[in-house]
């Protein structure tokens, strides 16, 4: 008979649980339907060289695909950050998402080029076939080319470190930084 | 201001928004190459839903994922693709998230599940309250009572 008094407080304490998970969750995170698949096969022309290319470029692996754009203003803050990837020996490939491709070829002059290459996406057919719905987005290719993980928004250190350096273990990586400025 | 003037406005407001509703989806042109195509399209662009804007389907959202998913179904639909290949093509891109009405599967059973569970909970709680009023109006004692009673008996006396 006493436990019937408690009734109201155990209701209200689940429901305060429910809600308070609620706050932290993203209502705009969507699940990547292509996860754990291969990149979905291509043929687009590479932004710099104009070469048609297919998915059989994209090596090596593990690697990150990143959905950018020139309109896009996310795209520019998370620009240099994935400059300093490049040079820790990561390797990208760009999604130039429903751009204009001299826009784009100017601003990897401007700001640097962190691609191994840029599949030339105008239309959005890659984009689509990937599920991409914005930009910036960032997808981890695994050694075997299977997509194992997907970040929508900009990627910074604190994500990367949180969410892709499982794939990209330090001491795999290439050794392609200059040994210049790294005192500790 | 009366009672009778307050719902007068109300439901004049309402009507406004009931109107204007209709007109908000995108307006855009497609050569159709039969009615039932078109009728179809309606039909799937109102019930997939946006990815970009999550509360819109992709008849209704201005979105460039939205207006390009509409050209897929269009263009899917001219090609002679059913209904279920359609829905099955954005799924594999989008998610179930991508329908308004998403298949059953572990995921979303809850979430179909839930009308009925709801309905059973309501109508347990209805079937007891009506039977403990009931009780009452006969005259007849709540379980709460009788132990009340039972204890109150037993007590030594002071």
């Amino acid at each position: 008979m006493r436990a019937k008094k408690f009734i109201p407080l155990v209701a209200f304490v689940l429901l305060t649980g429910l809600l308070f998970r609620g706050l932290s969750i993203d209502p705009t995170a969507l699940p990547a339907a292509r996860l754990g698949q291969p990149f979905p096969p291509f043929a687009q022309p590479e932004l710099l060289s104009g070469d048609e290319i297919s998915d059989a470029a994209l090596t090596p692996k593990p690697a990150l695909v990143n959905v950018w754009a020139t309109w896009c203003y996310s795209c520019r803050v998370e620009h240099p950050y994935l400059l300093s990837l490049a040079e820790q020996g990561i390797p990208i490939y760009g999604l130039n998402y429903k751009d204009d491709s001299a826009k784009a070829r100017d601003w990897l002059e401007q700001l640097g080029d962190p691609y191994r290459l840029n599949i030339v996406d105008v239309e959005g057919s890659v984009g689509l076939d990937l599920g991409v719905y914005g930009a910036p987005e960032t997808y981890v290719l695994d050694a075997d080319g299977y997509i194992v993980h997907r970040h929508v928004g900009v990627l910074d250190e604190a994500v990367f470190t949180r969410d892709f350096s499982r794939w990209f273990p330090v001491d795999a990586l290439p050794k392609r930084m200059p040994a210049i400025g790294v005192g500790l | 201001m009366s009672r009778f003037e307050t719902v007068l406005i109300l439901s004049a407001l309402w009507c406004l928004l009931a109107a204007s509703s209709g007109a908000r989806a995108v307006v855009e042109t497609y050569e159709f190459s039969s009615q039932d195509l078109e009728a179809r399209y309606h039909l799937l662009s109102q019930e997939l839903r946006c990815p970009k804007c999550q509360n819109q389907n992709i008849a209704d959202s201005n979105a460039p994922i939205a207006r390009d998913l509409r050209v897929v179904l269009f263009e899917q639909l001219e090609a002679g693709a059913t209904d279920d290949e359609i829905l099955a093509f954005m799924v594999a891109r989008y998610g179930e998230f991508v329908r308004y009405r998403p298949g059953v599967d572990r995921q979303t059973l809850l979430l179909w599940a839930s009308p009925g569970l709801l309905l059973v909970l309501g109508a347990a709680g209805l079937i007891r309250h009506f039977r403990q009023r009931r009780d009452r109006t006969l005259g007849l004692l709540t379980d709460a009572e009788q132990d009340q009673i039972e204890q109150l008996l037993r007590e030594p006396r002071a």
